[in-house]
């Protein structure tokens, strides 16, 4: 009977002309295909991106080469970081909180559909008026075409006098609407996840990533919005003759430091809450172990949105600051490092003693483990101020943050498409092409990433556009660049796996993985209206309830 | 009850859960607030850092009047609230529109004012940092006043319609809360411009 039906409706879909189908998603509401959408617009910026680095490592693959010219190498790693950031991380993240906080909590829709559908095309939009850059970008004085003020645009630089025509407008305006973007699914993730819960699921029942997400939203509201305060000024700045990074007027070049960074650091964990929070979900089914310390995850997360929030000068060490701003925001930035140990501790209590099954999303959440581990190593020996004077705007931070962005947030995203791609596409990703995947990827990682900490250590600064032989950087610099090109080809695998399994792939099923959480109790792809009937929960694993009434949670909770 | 939710327990008694349009208007608020508190940063930083004059001292007259309009149109747009509540639409019409009024008020002051500084006294935007924040964060909070007036009148647009019934009070409270968002912030824009800016 029910497979009768969804005969019926697979061929009426197939039946039906592009533009229809077309249309229907870019005037969608619905949270899932919102979030399939947020997803696949940052794939494509993810490869766009990927590419600048390629061109940036090309470039850098032996000394004094000239494989693109000083002026293109700056718009280069400019628009690498912008896009990465705001353009790849930021709506990847969103994606999968839009496809997945309903779901959890058991509810229809987000709170808000249509701002939710709006804030997407806000960030589409961003997107494309900073790639449109390329082509308008030059206005009237036929200087530059995309923006070289590098991803956080420090003054002077920023400045009409130092940055003529119109790159620089571009990038300013793309952050600024995707921000406002960012702060409409920062109101609709809240409201969603304080209002919109299925009965029995009180906030201590949310599973991890729901809470992480909320928590993450939370931030978005104070993160983002200083930055679109700093834009606005940078705006008056260059349109209207105002002075607020003027120096020449009495204007200060590091308030922008400061308002760039007051966003610029808690956007870091913006980007990582999400990623613990795919950790927290996909550990403990892979580990047939419910997660450990819940409550202390929760006040561990909530802990680092908070500190997180006073350590945004430890980027600017070198500015000058008195001693006591730079002691306060040093044992600040080191004091991040408590609740981060703590989650770290609790996903390794959660493997503890528990059947490990290493499948591909269980092994990218490895990985992001001990990288995780690593990169937050490097960020304390960065946080000691005089450390940090000897080795920022080095190669060293550059591996830093890569470390953090690559190796924990990118792996943490791989096991999460590795792992909900079922639930997405209603077919399985191919394990053996993810295996690939993850070992080239790890290995091409290592490569890269281990090794661009040497450069730095012997001195070799960021953004530079060539550099001369003979300093001990040549031999590190092939290596770095090798690596990058084993990291293209497995992010080709894994593309080539996304296409191959979404027609080949094995059927998936509700349930893939025996998981414990509501998205798993509906059917893969989930029907347009989620849940047929409201769900009712007494417990954080309400699926575990239904698959062992004889000893549900709900009985220990 | 359906199959899946036959191993779940029954529904628990009470299961209420806060009002989605007043959670997103605080997070709004929230948002906002971090936007203003930039915006004052700001201002703080440059006072007395202009290089050039005009300085506020000598340009700068406090705006009593209209500051009692705003801050009064505060509990104006909160009894309307009540009185819509209660289905009294004479009551919330009036309330309403002297909301309306005594935000346009409000908004013609500050237009009064700038058109003073900048054919009397010259000063622009562009012409110093004082003039460079004054302008931004003032002309902020306007924006956000210009905002709420455009919602506020299209509500009154629909109640004069009838369409705005007891009903909808919940939706009209959100609005309220922006409105007294906006208040809220002039009295700290007022403090620091008017006060410790001078």
């Amino acid at each position: 009977m029910s497979s009768d039906a969804m005969a019926i409706r697979t061929v009426r879909i197939e039946s039906r002309p592009w533009v229809e189908v077309l249309h229907e998603w870019i005037t969608t509401v619905d949270h899932k295909r919102l979030g399939i959408l947020y997803i696949v617009y940052a794939l494509f910026f993810l490869v766009v991106a990927g590419i600048e680095a390629t061109i940036i490592r090309i470039q850098l693959i032996h000394p004094r080469n000239d494989f693109v010219s000083p002026q293109v190498f700056n718009r280069m790693f400019t628009m690498h970081g912008t896009t990465m950031i705001f353009f790849v991380a930021i709506p990847i993240l969103f994606g999968f909180a839009n496809y997945l906080v309903p779901l959890m909590i058991g509810a229809r829709d987000m709170a808000f559909p249509r701002l939710n559908a709006f804030s997407f095309w806000l960030t589409a939009l961003g997107g494309f008026l900073l790639y449109f850059s390329f082509v308008g970008g030059s206005g009237l004085y036929g200087a530059g075409n995309a923006p070289d003020i590098s991803w956080w645009a420090y003054a002077p630089l920023a400045a009409k006098a130092f940055s003529p025509g119109h790159s620089s407008d571009y990038w300013t305006i793309a952050v600024l609407v995707s921000g406002f973007g960012s702060i409409g699914t920062g109101i609709n993730l809240i409201a969603t996840v304080l209002c919109m819960r299925c009965p029995g699921m009180k906030l201590t029942r949310m599973p991890l990533l729901v809470w992480l997400n909320l928590t993450m939203a939370g931030m978005l509201l104070i993160v983002i919005t200083p930055l679109s305060a700093a834009q606005i000024m940078l705006l008056i700045d260059r349109y209207l003759g105002g002075h607020f990074f003027d120096a020449q007027a009495g204007g200060s070049a590091v308030l922008w430091m400061h308002f760039f960074w007051i966003f610029g650091h808690p956007e870091v964990y913006v980007l990582v809450i999400p990623s613990f929070a795919f950790m927290s979900e996909i550990v403990p089914v892979f580990s047939r172990k419910p997660i450990f310390g819940y409550p202390v995850m929760v006040g561990a997360t909530v802990c680092i949105a908070f500190l997180s929030m006073s350590v945004w000068a430890h980027h600017m060490f070198s500015v000058g600051m008195n001693s006591y701003a730079n002691s306060f925001f040093a044992i600040t930035s080191f004091m991040v490092g408590i609740p981060t140990g703590i989650k770290i501790f609790n996903w390794l209590g959660t493997m503890w003693g528990g059947r490990i099954q290493f499948k591909t999303p269980m092994l990218f959440c490895i990985g992001f483990l001990f990288q995780f581990l690593i990169a937050g190593l490097t960020g304390i020996m960065l946080a000691s101020a005089p450390f940090d004077w000897q080795l920022t705007y080095s190669y060293f931070v550059v591996a830093h943050f890569h470390y953090v962005i690559v190796g924990g947030i990118l792996f943490a995203l791989f096991g999460a498409f590795y792992y909900w791609y079922p639930k997405m596409t209603g077919r399985m990703l191919s394990e053996t092409l993810g295996k690939w995947h993850f070992w080239l990827f790890l290995i091409g990682f290592h490569v890269t990433f281990d090794t661009m900490h040497f450069p730095g250590l012997l001195g070799m600064p960021r953004r530079i556009y060539t550099y001369e032989p003979g300093r001990g950087w040549d031999t590190l610099n092939l290596i770095v660049t090798l690596g990058a090109f084993i990291q293209g080809i497995a992010i080709l695998v894994f593309v080539w796996n996304l296409i191959i399994s979404y027609f080949k792939g094995e059927k998936a099923g509700n349930d893939p993985w025996d998981a414990w959480t509501l998205e798993w109790s509906v059917s893969s792809p989930p029907p347009v209206y989620n849940f047929a009937t409201v769900p009712v929960v007494a417990s954080r694993r309400p699926l575990w309830d239904k698959k062992h009434p004889e000893d549900p949670d709900s009985r220990y909770e | 009850m359906s199959a899946i939710t036959t191993p779940f327990p029954e529904a628990p008694v009470a299961w209420s859960l806060p009002y989605r349009g007043k959670v997103a208007m605080a997070g709004l608020i929230i948002g906002e607030s971090a936007i203003f508190t930039i915006f004052v940063v700001a201002y703080l930083f440059y006072i007395g850092k202009s290089l050039t004059g005009p300085t506020p001292r000598d340009v700068l007259e406090t705006p009593i009047f209209f500051t009692i309009c705003l801050l009064s149109s505060s509990l104006t747009v909160h009894f309307a609230g009540r009185s819509l509540e209660r289905n009294n639409r004479g009551a919330f019409l009036s309330l309403w529109s002297l909301t309306i009024l005594l935000g346009g008020l409000f908004l013609f002051g500050t237009g009064r004012e700038w058109h003073r500084l900048i054919y009397e006294h010259g000063l622009t935007i562009s012409t110093n940092l004082f003039g460079t924040t004054y302008y931004s964060l003032v002309g902020l909070h306007a924006f956000h006043v210009t905002a709420g007036l455009v919602m506020l009148l299209i509500v009154l647009m629909f109640a004069l319609a009838g369409r705005v019934g007891a009903d909808q009070f919940r939706r009209v409270d959100v609005l309220a809360l922006y409105w007294h968002f906006v208040d809220a912030v002039w009295v700290v824009v007022f403090t620091v411009v008017y006060i410790i800016g001078r």
